[in-house]
């Protein structure tokens, strides 16, 4: 058995400290997903009015965040904003910001895909049965709506768990950061660590995404 | 002399300045069987769904027992419910299961107890050979059996009339006569219906009256015999002369 350097992690506050970065990546993600989610629906409800201006709108703050890379949104609004605004922002904060535009145009999109999927045959047959517009959208369209979503939405809460990981780019000390932090002092006792702490880092990761995808499976399955 | 149920008086349907219905005279008196007809374009699916109030119309009246359907009116809802439709593509809803897709309205919308509503769904299921499949989500039906629980799921509602909107287009061969039968059935118990089909044999068979329609105008109107066998008009000829082709092709050989 190779020397994977894991035995660093058991020195000190190591386990503790990696789990305290973990812990503030997904306090960044659950924020921002909190905050997304809702407002997404609201976009996304939006996006399928018939007003030209409002549609135009949301199409391009869509197409800009999408194209964007995050992590250079996350330069953005770190270090361009600040300065040219000359506001105050904290890395973690400036982390939520990003991570709510992005997830807000994403769920939007989601939603707007979901609601329009739903065939206008849906509103007539509901219709032809005498249901009203809000009876027709309670039990019929929401319906039907939600179980097309939850998948999706939960792939982009795990894509949104992920992408935390770049934060530490703009100095927030997260799980990779505290990572990289243990390799670099223990460079000398144990050179192999990289490896070992990073396995590590990727297991965490793993288990916090891997019950959403599990749940994300389960609900496929059971409204398929 | 039986009671007027509906009457449709001058109808004109417009889309985007074409006049796809263009003054449609029509009384159907309780009982009556109708059987449109027409090539395809001719706008008799969009007199199914103007019946429906599923699309606004431009001029003209349509009563139902006297009172009148109007897209967006408010007492549509209403005069709905007794109007039962069925669709081509059948239109069930996907995320409730067979009864429930049966039993939603008229608990929701009529307010009728649920348990007297599941009772007579039951019964209606059976009556159509699908007992077994209350429990079933429409995924897991053929296109047969959809449609004829979409037949069931209108026929729970009481409606006053039932409208079918080609509604065997879609399936395949095999599975039309299964759903024309439920149809059969129905009329000899005596419901009000308006069909719009291209199964010319099963309109001889189920119509009390054929409608011919013609570019949004009503060309012919005959008792089905009459029709089949000595149409009148040229263009009623001429249409009818598209489902001969076989024969004509059996001449030759």
């Amino acid at each position: 058995m190779p020397d994977l350097g894991i035995d660093v992690l058991f020195k000190g506050t190591n386990m503790l400290r990696l789990l305290q970065g973990l812990w503030v990546a997904m306090k960044i993600s659950i924020v921002s997903i909190l905050i997304s989610m809702p407002l997404g629906i609201l976009v996304g409800a939006l996006m399928t009015v018939k007003n030209k201006v409002v549609k135009a709108i949301f199409r391009v703050y869509l197409e800009f965040i999408r194209i964007m890379p995050q992590l250079v949104l996350l330069f953005i609004v770190y270090f361009g904003s600040t300065r040219a605004l000359g506001w105050n922002l904290s890395g973690e904060v400036a982390s939520v910001i990003v991570f709510v535009l992005w997830g807000t145009a994403e769920m939007g999109d989601l939603v707007r895909g979901a609601l329009i999927s739903i065939p206008k045959h849906q509103y007539e047959s509901s219709e032809a049965l005498g249901l009203s517009k809000i009876q027709t959208y309670l039990y019929i369209i929401i319906p039907q709506t939600v179980r097309r979503l939850i998948p999706l939405s939960i792939n982009l809460i795990t894509r949104m768990i992920k992408t935390t990981s770049l934060v530490l780019m703009i100095g927030v000390v997260e799980m990779l950061k505290v990572a990289q932090q243990i390799i670099e002092a223990n460079r000398m006792s144990s050179p192999n660590a990289a490896f070992g702490v990073f396995l590590v880092v990727f297991v965490l990761y793993f288990f916090a995404c891997w019950p959403f995808s599990v749940l994300a499976r389960v609900l496929e399955k059971k409204w398929n | 002399m039986a009671e007027t149920l509906l009457k449709i008086e001058n109808l004109t349907k417009e889309y985007e300045g074409q006049k796809i219905l263009d003054g449609i005279h029509l009384e159907v008196k309780k009982g009556d069987v109708l059987v449109v007809v027409g090539p395809s374009g001719c706008g008799k699916s969009t007199l199914l769904r103007c019946i429906n109030a599923l699309e606004p119309i431009q001029g003209g009246t349509i009563k139902l027992q006297g009172m009148d359907i109007r897209k967006g009116s408010k007492n549509i809802t209403t005069l709905r419910q007794k109007i039962g439709m069925v669709f081509q593509s059948y239109e069930l809803f996907p995320h409730l299961t067979v009864i429930d897709n049966i039993t939603l309205a008229p608990v929701k919308v009529q307010k009728r107890d649920k348990a007297e509503v599941r009772k007579e769904a039951m019964e209606l299921l059976a009556r159509v050979g699908l007992a077994d499949k209350a429990k079933s989500y429409p995924r897991q039906l053929s296109g047969g059996q959809k449609q004829r629980v979409a037949i069931v799921r209108a026929l729970c509602m009481h409606p006053e009339i039932l409208l079918f909107d080609e509604v065997t287009a879609a399936l395949d061969p095999e599975m039309v006569r299964e759903v024309l039968d439920v149809m059969l059935d129905l009329a000899k118990q005596g419901k009000t219906m308006l069909i719009v089909t291209h199964e010319m044999q099963f309109a001889k068979a189920v119509a009390d009256k054929v409608i011919f329609i013609d570019q949004g105008k009503i060309v012919e109107e005959a008792a089905p015999e009459e029709f089949f066998e000595h149409p009148k008009t040229e263009r009623a000829k001429q249409f009818l002369n598209v489902f001969t082709f076989e024969q004509v092709e059996h001449h030759v050989e």
